[in-house]
């Protein structure tokens, strides 16, 4: 039993604590739906039209709150949008209201429907009830109906789009951690890209004018420009046997400071608008084009992953690369690959900055590495490489930003959804940590095998030990 | 022998001492006793469990059995603080110092001199100085380790064996990295230390040196106590037969292949000072059997001879055809193998599964552009764990959870499938149980017999000698022998050819 719950939270673990944050969200936001002001209007009048098919006429009464000719407008207009013929919008205080209704009674005839606020509802239903000619005309209130606002269509979607840049970075992360590297070189990089994609635009392409092919030309070659960045970081990574850590936290400055003197630090507009379709467009069935770039990116990256020789390249790399070597793995290749990779996405990322703001800076992708890291690390890939899987990276990625949306939406401060952040990374990198060595203490907790555990590191006793304990 | 202490209160002794590991018994009723101001010597082969002696002695592992006594009373060790305190220092043959910190560091550390929370450098330059002093040697304080010369650095450690009061010392195989010069100096050292009254275990396989200095000397064997003679009761001769007295088992199932024309031959493939000028050939069908003590260069060869490391010097030919093999992948792709010494370590990749192992060198044949047909791996995977008979409990379980055998077995299956025609077995039964070993050996003969040429590389002369066409004696760097009468050659003349000639 217990391997089995050991064994799922392994595999599934990082996805239950997103399902569980997604339930905790949609608890903590259900909020009544809008039943004043035009959603109010807009729902009366649907459930009015869905209750009475054949409407021909319609009293629409409102009182004298502040939205309430909002309403009464949202309402008129879905009904005459619907066929509606005659629409009598009323609105006042209740004795106002008396005499225009008996009023429009004598003029025509009853309407078929009532329509009015909830508030105005009670003293409504007073007057129809006063009124022979209409008390037994249909009234129809706004149903209030609670849904939690994170589950909402388009909060969804928000979320999806949020974290499509660093989902997308994440992707080369994945595959830089899984073989035992790092970089930290993608937030400058994706600036870097920002600028270049925007001066090329403005320089060579026509700026504003800038026809489609051009965009698409700058925007491959500002990826390309990325892609060389990284080749360069493996090269010494490989060549020169620098730690990652240091080679690519170099290149971070050296690619921040290119940015801004490429761009003098200013930003660049001169942009088509018609390249935000990536940011922002929306082709595919209403769903975001970053959202579906990023689940296209991730597809790819699974098969290249889990499907490909490199992908198995890459594992051995960061499971044990003397090991990959001497069974005839290129490790310097598989290296080297894996940071072009890395760039190519950094580079990507930058691409889609610019194109949701429509402007090109270098001051974008501050922070953005920690958090590709992040993800990558929440999802349950190993920092010393060699496991993981980038379904998890995507998992991750939801699990910042579901956070993130989450907390916007309960008004969360700043300063404590950073704190809070942190805080989560921190407890999914230490049960990670437990996953591996199960349940193992310090060895100063634990008095029986002291002798075994405490020994002078000489290379021939470690053999042994690993010996033993494996 | 005059010693100035009663015999029957000797300074340290071990008797019961059983140690087991995960598959192994390291020790077995082992015993030892040492007297204050003797040199006592402990011999034995390669695994034979001298290493997990010294360090049940230096408190780095409990004994499952047995006792240890230091002046006639029991002592438990339970970690290698304990052992210090009770006077047991030891010498290992990788020495211990911090090589960026000074000698007066490393001397002091852990029990630095302190004015309250300051350091007191000057003092511990002083004692230093003394103590350096007390032993004749020039060594500079303040000279960083790293900077000192092997010798010194061991003189360094002997002064900080002495400094923490030790009574037994602990050395292991320390000449092993000296020059004759600095031999003598540490010979001179160990007399002083004796006629202090010091205890001396001397591990070492130099006999030369071994009836210089000790008193007597133990041989162990497999774990076990053999015996123990005043060293002018015994010859060489005998020595090496304590050593080595295992009857030949019969469960070397050798069946000499067909022997057809040399495949793989080796010209003066040099590197360094671990490989000079070994030159050698392979034939079609023939097992080669390699060995030598531990350090001798035969990892070393292999390791050139697979492109894992580059040659200085030399030419490798297979077939006919000289190859140039500047990595594993050019060896591989020319059909050469080699399972590693350290399957751990470099024969897999443990965190993995059985099968991704079994892939890794071979995913060009199990798809195309860049793809793997994970079908046609499954499918050639399972015919291998049949066929050699892998226990595993399914395709991806991981490397790390197999046992030793069946890790061994999948290394192998990873190298048939890669279609390798030269074989370079480093050790490669180590750590498996005999059941295991006999299917690896029944591996081997079919090898054989399909004509691929096999190196075999062994520190068992059973292993060596039952299942070898010929052997080749390896020696600090190069090889100085060839046998090719494998039936009548004998453990002992095997040995004592492997031996290094020390002070000759």
């Amino acid at each position: 039993m217990r391997k089995f719950l050991s064994r799922s939270l392994n595999e599934y673990g990082m996805l239950l604590v997103l399902l569980l944050l997604c339930a905790y969200y949609a608890c903590v936001t259900i909020k009544p739906s809008a039943t004043d002001g035009p959603a109010g209007g807009e729902s009366c009048a649907k459930l009015a039209l869905s209750e009475m098919p054949a409407m021909h006429s319609a009293a629409i009464v409102v009182g004298t709150a502040a939205d309430a000719i909002g309403f009464a407008n949202a309402a008129k207009a879905r009904l005459t949008a619907a066929g509606v013929g005659s629409i009598r919008v009323m609105q006042g205080g209740p004795p106002e209201v008396r005499q225009q209704l008996s009023q429009s009674i004598a003029a025509s005839s009853a309407p078929d429907a009532i329509l009015t606020t909830t508030q105005d509802a009670a003293w409504v239903e007073r007057i129809q009830a006063n009124l022979p000619a209409i008390s037994r005309t249909l009234l129809v209130i706004p149903k209030v109906r609670r849904w939690p606002v994170f589950l909402t269509v388009q909060n969804l979607l928000n979320i999806g789009d949020q974290i499509a840049v660093i989902a997308v970075v994440a992707v080369g992360m994945t595959m830089v951690i899984l073989t035992g590297g790092i970089d930290l070189s993608v937030g400058s990089l994706a600036a870097l890209s920002a600028v270049a994609v925007s001066l090329m635009i403005r320089d060579w392409a026509g700026g504003v004018h800038a026809g489609t092919m051009a965009m698409l030309g700058c925007s491959l070659l500002a990826m390309a420009i990325c892609g060389l960045v990284g080749v360069v970081s493996g090269s010494l990574i490989t060549l020169f046997r620098v730690p990652p850590f240091i080679v690519t936290l170099a290149v971070m400055q050296i690619a921040s400071g290119q940015a801004n003197e490429w761009s003098k630090q200013q930003s660049i507009h001169d942009i088509p608008a018609s390249f935000t379709w990536l940011g922002k467009g929306a082709s595919l069935l209403g769903l975001p084009n970053t959202l579906v770039l990023m689940v296209l990116l991730y597809v790819l990256a699974h098969v290249l992953l889990s499907r490909m020789r490199l992908g198995r390249y890459i594992y051995a790399v960061g499971g044990n690369s003397e090991a990959a070597r001497l069974s005839g793995v290129n490790v310097n290749w598989v290296i080297l690959i894996v940071y072009f990779i890395s760039g190519l996405s950094a580079g990507l990322g930058g691409l889609i900055l610019t194109s949701e703001l429509q402007t090109g800076s270098a001051t974008y992708g501050v922070g953005l590495e920690l958090f590709a890291i992040a993800a990558v690390v929440l999802g349950g890939t190993s920092l010393s490489g060699g496991e993981g899987n980038v379904i998890g990276t995507l998992i991750g990625a939801f699990i910042i930003a579901v956070l993130h949306n989450g907390m916007d939406l309960t008004d969360v401060n700043d300063a404590r959804q950073r704190t809070v952040l942190g805080l989560v990374i921190l407890g999914g990198v230490l049960a990670d940590q437990l996953k591996r060595r199960p349940w193992s203490l310090p060895s100063w907790l634990v008095s029986r095998n002291v002798a075994d555990s405490e020994t002078k590191r000489s290379p021939a006793e470690k053999t042994l030990i690993e010996e033993k304990t494996i | 022998m005059p010693t100035s202490h009663d015999p029957a209160f000797p300074l340290l002794e071990l008797t019961g001492i059983t140690k087991r590991f995960p598959g192994v018994l390291a020790l077995d009723d082992m015993r030892l006793d040492l007297r204050a101001g003797e040199v006592h010597a402990l011999m034995g082969e390669n695994g034979a469990g001298k290493s997990t002696l010294i360090r049940v002695m230096a408190g780095a592992h409990r004994p499952d059995d047995g006792v240890l006594r230091i002046d006639g009373q029991a002592v438990r060790f339970a970690s290698p603080r304990d052992a210090e305190r009770a006077g047991i220092s030891i010498l290992y043959q990788e020495l211990n110092l911090i090589p960026t910190l000074s000698v007066r560091e490393n001397l002091f550390l852990g029990r630095e001199k302190r004015f309250g929370p300051f350091l007191r450098h000057r003092k511990e330059h002083r004692e230093a100085e003394a103590m350096f002093r007390q032993l004749n040697v020039s060594i500079d304080p303040n000279a960083r380790c790293s900077s000192l010369s092997v010798a010194r650095q061991q003189a360094v450690e002997i002064a900080k064996a002495i400094s923490l009061k030790a009574r037994i010392l602990v050395m292991d195989e320390p000449t092993a990295v000296l020059t004759s010069n600095e031999i003598e100096t540490l010979f001179k050292l160990i007399a002083d230390l004796k006629a202090k009254g010091m205890g001396i275990v001397y591990v070492s396989h130099r006999m030369d040196e071994i009836f210089r200095l000790a008193d007597r000397v133990t041989v162990m064997r497999d774990g076990k106590y053999v015996g123990t003679q005043p060293i002018g009761q015994v010859t060489r001769g005998k020595l090496i037969e304590m050593m080595v007295g295992r009857k030949l088992e019969s469960e070397f199932p050798k069946q000499a292949a067909k022997l057809g024309e040399p495949r793989l031959v080796v010209k003066d493939l040099s590197r360094g000072h671990g490989v000079r000028g070994a030159t050698f050939s392979i034939r079609r069908g023939e097992v080669l059997g390699l060995t030598g003590l531990v350090g001798a260069g035969r990892t070393e060869l292999a390791r050139l001879v697979f492109g894992a490391d580059r040659p200085h010097r030399g030419s490798i030919e297979l077939d006919g055809r000289a190859l140039r093999i500047r990595s594993p992948r050019d060896a591989i792709a020319a059909g050469i193998c080699l399972v590693t010494e350290d399957r751990k370590a470099q024969g897999l990749v443990l965190g993995r599964g059985c099968r991704e192992n079994f892939g890794l060198p071979n995913l060009k044949a199990f798809g195309r552009i860049g793809f793997v047909r994970r079908r046609l791996e499954r499918a050639k995977f399972a015919d291998y764990v049949q066929s050699l008979r892998i226990k595993i409990p399914h395709q991806d379980e991981r490397a790390r959870n197999l046992s030793g055998g069946n890790q061994q077995k999948l290394v192998l299956a990873k190298w048939l499938q890669a279609n390798s025609e030269v074989i370079l077995f480093d050790e490669p039964t180590r750590g498996i149980d005999v059941g295991a070993k006999q299917e690896i050996y029944l591996l081997i003969n079919g090898l054989a017999d399909a004509g691929k040429a096999i190196l075999l590389i062994s520190s068992e002369l059973p292993e060596v000698m039952g299942m070898s066409d010929r052997i080749l004696v390896m020696r600090e760097g190069q090889l100085v022998a060839e046998v090719t009468d494998v039936a009548g050659v004998t453990q002992e003349q095997l040995l004592t050819l492997a031996m290094p000639r020390g002070l000759e």
